[in-house]
């Protein structure tokens, strides 16, 4: 019983529950906070990696139908490799924040906000998320995403003394419940053609090409309402930041991923027709977010804003691979489908280890130096040299250079896209070059910010009195950012590995895997062929260490003591920290470059010439050309309703009875 | 792959580092002449780099370890990149380790601990540099993709090798896309290694200059490894342009006969890239900073066109 995947995926909702449970009632025990209930998160998070393991391994689906639910709709769970998966990146992350948060959460001890309350949302906050990649049937999806969307509300807004956090986590609850909204309709229409809640009825309806549609753009807006696609996601770099750190590194780190689940689920699993104007919409937005996303995190001098920024990015190189996959599904050519498909799972997994060890690692500078903001931050890699480390494999990482995993997935990506040849239609063989393009970009920008990220942050000198005098992190948090950097390089140098075990998701979901990616042994990785392209990650790992050991040895001698002198200063004053290149500075080339897309406030303040300080504001462009015209609307709508609203009750009963019969009308 | 492949690789990765001096050391020396100057010998590069790493090698107070990895982090990215790149043989084993999209993530490895370097110290100069590279780079690499793509498309592999022996056995290499490809790559590898009208590898002028601001610090055996890690991109990328869109000379086989006639075609390809770099760099006079952007953006159009060109026009045929 106890190798059975669904044994695991229970226990690791036990676990959660009973963390959330815990930490509730334990308000006055501070050791108990403490000690059991970070440790019971974790476990959960071990258990949910198990459950998501066993499932790869198995290939096998299994189903339960559970106890709990309306009379006529019992709750069905199922557990098949596609869940699996998605279990295995909820619980990696989860099991590392875990490990994290006894030590991060010692700095709130004694503060005006409630721990236990934290520690309860979070538990529940993962029991949601668990359920949503098991539901089988939309009721128990819907619920178990409504518990996801308002416990993570709660947790935006722990820190409710601040309007600003308060705003910002309404926002996020509006636009959670938008993108439910449209969520519930999509379910709405696919139960109608199907005849029944339960998704194995869905996947039997059969869908005309307009009501297929329909579904996948309803889908596509929910889902991509909560990933955070472009123009959609001006509420994510708001409502991310201001959770707690490891809160942070969960919400965008996993319940983004939760909502890629979603669609793919949606799309690929219960629609299970793919069209090619579809993958064209796909790709688009999924090109557009990956640019637009790094270049406003390139404009942010708040760490934790611009690592949300960085998932708009990453959500959109996800949307890439996903975009690639239904146009070349939608066109007959199977295998090349598959690998886009793989990429975007690769990308999915890879997104939330290193984004999960960015966020927490912009926790650890928050413990120690009680700084979110780079310009105040400089040389904490003599400070905090574990930190450092872990955060310097964060940034390889994301920034999609070998021999680390972003790249292998960047590697998928553009090997897809670069099979566009084989497509029939000349439109089509240009558009899917031109996102390779605009991924190629993508990818440079991150580089260029991530340079910025951790030259200013972490090398230099301290721009502050609290940057400079930062302590270690406790050994809890530095075991939270080992794991998941560690991981990031394994599925770096171990492709061949991850993918065959991913294989079984398409082979669930497509009815084919990817075995010629394989097939040449665990050295080389040939998506396609081996004679179209292959990367030897592995070797080209093995190959750097090697000459960088013997380059030591030759020229270092060891690590021979080096002479230390004065920074050269031009035959001036010694260059002091305030000399040195800002976050603003580094970007500025950029931003002048790319000026026409952001909204630039820039001036002096200040009339008397020796008093003057510059100003820059940088603010997304979503907000003028897209939230406020649509709220604007919607205030304009809402004032004709006001008109039914007399104050007499006979004309609202009269409401009552017209919408009663229209509807009696529609429905007979 | 069979052990002669490797020894080739090997053989090949050697002759880049040993060779990549002499290729500036080339192009100094014409480039003295065109100035009317005798100019230094062409063996001058060995001789500076052999003085470097005899000095003794010092530090900045404020330095961290990134400062002390990043010259071995930079060569050996460098060098792992070339290495894959065919000089003188098709039969190449690190092809296939590392294919066209795997060099330019290799090349941006180099380049990521070379800028993380540059602000280490924490000098006004470093930051300056390090902005100003990333910036440049982050402009030229798509276009240096793009431009390798329409290569890839055409040949239907990303494979190096298997590319430059597809473009041997083409009827003709003079499509429209490759035209295109050609001038983008050019546009880009000139952007990359830094020379005229980008950069400037002579400047010591602080506000002009992008490469040698971020390794003003450097000195002694870390400074011999940037300018050897600089001089072997120079090299990588002539390689590029010469093996790949004039690959006539270059061996299929690994009979030494064939490697030496591959070798004597390269060094003549080579020989003809130098003159070309070293009179262009004569006649032009570096660009501000921000016309830089005009000039990568034409580099990624003419690519893109060269893609298109070739995705629109020559797939059906």
């Amino acid at each position: 019983m106890a190798t059975h995947p669904l044994w695991w995926a229970g226990a690791a909702i036990g676990l959660a529950l009973l963390s959330s449970l815990v930490s509730l009632f334990s308000a006055r025990q501070p050791g108990v906070l403490r000690w059991l209930v970070s440790p019971l998160f974790a476990l959960a998070g071990l258990s949910a990696v198990a459950a998501g393991l066993l499932a790869l391994i198995d290939k096998d689906v299994a189903t339960a139908t559970l106890p709990l639910g309306l009379p006529w709709l019992p709750w069905q769970v199922r557990l098949d490799a596609l869940a699996g998966f998605f279990l295995a990146v909820v619980g990696t992350i989860s099991f590392a924040v875990g490990l994290y948060a006894p030590g991060y959460l010692r700095g709130f001890e004694g503060g005006d906000d409630s721990l236990p309350a934290l520690g309860g949302f979070a538990g529940l906050f993962l029991t949601g998320m668990l359920l949503v990649v098991l539901a089988d049937d939309a009721f128990l999806f819907m619920v178990a995403w409504e518990l996801m969307s308002l416990t993570s509300y709660f947790l935006v807004v722990w820190h409710h003394d601040h309007a600003a956090n308060r705003r910002a986590a309404f926002l996020y609850l509006l636009m959670a419940h938008v993108g439910a909204l449209s969520i519930l309709l999509d379910f709405g229409v696919l139960a109608a053609l199907g005849h029944g809640f339960s998704f194995s009825a869905m996947r039997d309806a059969e869908l005309s090409f307009g009501w297929a549609t329909a579904t996948f753009l309803l889908a596509f807006f929910g889902f991509g309402m909560k990933a955070g696609l472009v123009p959609l996601h001006a509420w994510l770099p708001e409502a991310h930041p201001v959770a707690p750190s490891h809160i942070s590194a969960l919400m965008s780190g996993v319940m983004l991923k939760v909502a890629v689940y979603g669609f793919i689920r949606v799309v690929f699993g219960l629609i299970g027709q793919f069209h090619w104007q579809w993958g064209v919409v796909v790709l688009v937005i999924g090109s557009i977010s990956a640019l637009m996303g790094v270049l406003y995190a390139l404009m942010q001098h708040d760490l934790k804003r611009l690592l949300a920024y960085h998932s708009v990015e990453n959500i959109g190189i996800i949307f890439i691979g996903l975009g690639l996959a239904i146009l070349f599904l939608s066109t007959g050519h199977a295998v090349i489908g598959t690998v886009a498909f793989i990429a975007a799972l690769y990308h999915t997994i890879n997104h939330a280890l290193f984004k999960g060890l960015l966020f927490l690692g912009a926790g650890a500078i928050l413990h120690a130096a009680k700084e979110r903001d780079l310009e105040k931050m400089g040389g904490l890699l003599r400070r905090m040299p574990w930190t450092g480390l872990f955060f310097l494999i964060g940034c390889i990482s994301i920034s999609a250079l070998p021999p680390f995993n972003g790249f292998v997935s960047e590697w998928l990506t553009f090997q897809a896209a670069l099979q566009a040849w084989q497509l029939d239609s000349g439109v089509l063989r240009s558009i899917v070059p031109i996102a390779a393009a605009m991924l190629a970009l993508t990818g440079a920008l991150a580089a260029a910010c991530f340079v910025k990220v951790y030259g200013v942050a972490f090398l230099g000198q301290a721009r502050s009195r609290p940057v400079r005098r930062a302590r270690p992190v406790p050994l809890s948090m530095r075991l939270g950012q080992g794991v998941l950097a560690a991981l990031c390089l394994l599925l770096g140098i171990l492709p061949t590995f991850f993918i065959s075990l991913l294989n079984a998701v398409p082979e669930g979901l497509l009815g084919h895997g990817l075995q010629q990616a394989t097939s040449h042994g665990w050295l080389w990785l040939t998506p396609v062929s081996a004679q179209t392209a292959s990367y030897g990650a592995p070797l080209v790992a093995i190959i750097l260490l090697l000459v960088l050991v013997a380059g030591l040895w030759l020229f270092g001698r060891g690590i021979r003591r080096v002479r230390r002198c004065d920074t050269w200063d031009c035959g001036f004053s010694q260059p002091s920290s305030r000399m040195q290149y800002t976050a603003s500075a580094f970007a500025q080339p950029i931003r002048r470059v790319f000026g026409l897309l952001f909204h630039i406030e820039e001036g002096l303040e200040g009339s008397q010439p020796d008093q003057q300080r510059y100003r820059l504001k940088v603010s997304d462009r979503a907000w003028g050309l897209f939230y406020l015209p649509v709220a604007r609307l919607v205030e304009r709508a809402t004032r004709q309703v006001v008109r039914l609203q007399s104050g007499n009750i006979r004309i609202y009963l009269g409401w009552t009875l017209g919408t009663l019969l229209l509807l009696i009308w529609i429905t007979v | 792959m069979n052990a002669i492949d490797w020894e080739i690789t090997l053989l090949q990765a050697l002759l880049y580092a040993a060779a990549a001096p002499l290729l500036a050391g080339w192009i100094h020396k014409l480039k003295a002449r065109l100035q009317n100057r005798r100019g230094a010998s062409i063996w001058q590069p060995y001789r500076d780099l052999y003085k470097l790493f005899s000095k003794e090698t010092r530090m900045a107070h404020t330095a961290s370890i990134v400062f002390r990895a990043a010259p071995y982090i930079v060569f050996a990215a460098t060098w792992l990149a070339a290495a894959a790149i065919p000089l003188l043989s098709t039969r190449l084993a690190s092809a296939a380790m590392a294919d066209v999209i795997a060099i330019a993530g290799l090349l941006a490895l180099a380049r990521f601990f070379l800028a993380l370097a540059g602000m280490d110290v924490g000098t006004a100069f470093g930051g300056m540099g390090a902005s100003r590279e990333m910036f440049v780079s982050a402009l030229a690499e798509p276009a240096m993709l793009v431009a390798v793509f329409t290569l890839t498309m055409t040949a239907h592999s990303t494979n190096l090798a298997s590319v430059i022996d597809f473009n041997l056995q083409a009827s003709s290499l003079l499509r429209p896309s490759y035209m295109f490809a050609l001038a983008g790559l050019i546009l880009v590898a000139v952007a990359e290694t830094g020379r005229i009208p980008v950069d400037n590898p002579t400047t010591h002028l602080e506000l002009t200059m992008i490469h040698e601001a971020m390794i003003l610090e450097y000195s002694g055996r870390h400074l011999a490894l940037m300018e050897w890690a600089a001089q072997l991109k120079l090299l990588l990328y002539g390689v590029l342009l010469c093996n790949v869109f004039f690959p006539w000379g270059i061996a299929v086989d690994t009979a030494p006969g064939a490697l030496a006639g591959s070798l004597l075609a390269i060094v003549l390809k080579l020989l003809l890239l130098g003159v070309a770099l070293a009179v262009s760099e004569t006649v032009l006079a570096k660009m501000r900073l921000f016309r830089a952007p005009a000039f990568l953006n034409l580099a990624l159009l003419l690519a893109l066109l060269g893609l298109l060109s070739h995705v629109i026009l020559e797939v059906g045929l």
